[in-house]
């Protein structure tokens, strides 16, 4: 027979003589979290006062333009059409080179993940060729494509290739091995185990992969076109720089900001749609 | 048509580099019979395994299987692991459904496989949630759904029940002894727990420590269906007892030479 206690409540005997104190809280912090609107008044605090800090005189305009300036500089360019011109060349290029090198890092990511041979050879040429910044080829690149689009998307290509391959692999390898084995004991032949298995556990690394991937061509796009491009935000802020045009300089670089920001939000959707499971 | 199968290893050794895990190890589940596996800590209990379910190939000796399995068997020699290994991205009734997907079913079919499985494992309800949504007697509970989805002759049980609480466990060990009360399915039990070896087992493989031999097979002097009444708990209780005498020395050592490892 199981002896039961009569009254839940009921407690062992306290000592009456000693003072009862309560226990500290000692388990705060350590877990930041964002306010809802906290960043948005803060940028609007930092916009607020760089405006204020422009129409005061407290810097010289043509050395930061307050905002007001750079948002009138980019309704001007919008107005005249130059800005869709530049911003459309760079999409193009960024565009070109960041489907080339990822479909060509996935294809070599998912051969060294899944192969021995790809495996030992591949990543010998990865950890060799990975390091060099990849603009430092773009003169080599000019010499075999000529000077036209084509070395300026090599470029961002091969960028984008190392680091989609690395993610890739890395993505591969990440995959936990008792689910490989679990559709190994089902019989599970090898192409369905890659892609029920291999390639959804691989994505998260893979996506991650992409955002990194989406800055480098970013980085490389502008890079190419400082170097040689008549149309383009690196071409286009360039020539503001030379030209001492601080406004438009500026609202070359909000665009590449808004750029990378859409880039971001795009990847964001992507993950919230394919890994949802998370 | 029931399942004649018999799963045989034959004289298997096993090491990994220098590391002598498997010596000689040969006994034969036959058809129906649910034999568990104990030893002490590393002496290969799941390396054994491993190779008789052909996920490993043993250094010398093979497994075999002797007999047929049940026509409408679709993976005769069928694992359930220790960690569920479940798909995460998948809800329950995908994981169940997962090994069916390369067998020559239609969708309608693999559709009642499915719902039969999840019925027999208490899941129905649950066919839309996700893994991380479940307690862990629940995902274990998926994994044997998705075994029992593929009709095996045998069930391949790698301490199925030790990544679980003592609650969890009770209640999932009744499920196991109810799964295999009718004898269509044969298992291999590997555990370290002696009270869940003398519960489901028909007979109990004694392994020594590494690299493991086998000291003893012991036979379970009750059927299944003997082992709820108190009588029969004494003289399990004693069975255990004796195993423990068995084994005991050898834990202690392969616990000693872990520390020192």
């Amino acid at each position: 027979m199981l002896d039961r206690a009569g009254d839940p409540a009921a407690s062992p005997p306290a000592d009456t003589e000693a003072e009862a104190r309560p226990v500290a809280f000692r388990g705060a912090g350590f877990a930041p979290r964002a306010g809802r609107y906290s960043g948005w008044i803060a940028l609007v605090l930092v916009l607020g006062l760089w405006q204020l800090a422009g129409s005061a005189g407290w810097v010289n305009p043509l050395f930061l333009p307050p905002p007001s300036a750079i948002a009138l500089a980019i309704w001007k360019l919008a107005l005249s059409g130059a800005l869709w011109n530049h911003v459309s060349a760079s999409v193009v290029r960024i565009g070109a080179g960041w489907i080339l090198g990822t479909m060509a890092g996935l294809v070599v990511g998912f051969a060294i993940g899944l192969s021995s041979l790809a495996r030992g050879v591949g990543i010998t040429f990865i950890s060799a060729l990975f390091p060099i910044p990849k603009i430092a080829l773009l003169p080599l690149l000019i010499l075999w494509l000529g000077i036209g689009e084509e070395p300026k998307i090599a470029t961002i290509a091969l960028g984008v290739f190392f680091s989609t391959a690395i993610s890739v692999y890395s993505g591969v390898d990440a995959v936990p091995r008792n689910l490989i084995r679990m559709a190994q004991s089902f019989g599970v032949p090898f192409a369905s185990i890659v892609r029920r298995v291999i390639w959804p556990g691989a994505l998260p690394s893979i996506l991650a992969g992409f955002r990194i991937t989406a800055s480098v061509a970013l980085l490389l796009v502008v890079s190419a076109e400082m170097i040689g491009a008549e149309f383009g935000i690196g071409a286009f802020v360039l020539q503001a720089g030379n030209l001492m045009q601080t406004d438009q300089l500026l609202a070359g670089v909000v665009m590449l900001s808004l750029f990378g920001l859409a880039v971001g939000k795009l990847i964001n959707l992507l993950e919230t749609r394919l890994l949802h499971w998370r | 048509m029931v399942s004649q199968m018999d799963l045989i290893a034959d004289h298997i050794s096993h090491r990994f580099g220098a590391l002598e895990v498997l010596d000689d190890v040969s006994f034969t589940v036959r058809s129906g019979e649910v034999v568990a596996i104990v030893g002490p800590s590393g002496c290969g209990k799941s390396t054994l395994l491993s190779i008789l379910g052909g996920l490993l190939q043993p250094s010398a000796g093979r497994a075999e299987s002797r007999g047929a399995p049940a026509p409408d068997s679709r993976n005769p020699l069928t694992f359930v692991f220790q960690d569920f290994a479940l798909l995460p991205w998948c809800t329950v009734a995908e994981n169940v459904e997962f090994p069916l997907l390369h067998c020559a079913l239609t969708p309608c079919e693999r559709r009642a496989v499915v719902d039969d499985a999840l019925r027999r494992t208490s899941l129905s309800d649950f066919r839309a949630a996700y893994p991380r949504q479940l307690s862990g007697g629940m995902r274990q509970r998926v994994g044997i759904a998705r075994a029992l989805a593929v009709r095996p002759a045998i069930l391949l049980m790698d301490e199925p029940l030790s990544a679980l609480d003592s609650q969890t466990r009770e209640l999932l060990m009744e499920d196991f002894v109810g799964l295999l009360a009718d004898g269509s399915m044969g298992a291999v039990y590997v555990t370290h727990n002696l009270e869940e070896a003398v519960r489901i087992a028909d007979r109990i493989v004694v392994l020594s420590r590494r690299p493991g031999r086998i000291r003893e097979v012991v036979t379970i002097p009750l059927t299944r269906s003997e082992r709820g009444n108190i009588h029969a708990r004494e003289r399990l209780l004693a069975l255990q007892s004796e195993l423990w005498s068995l084994i005991r020395e050898q834990a202690a050592e392969a616990e000693r030479e872990v520390q020192h490892a």
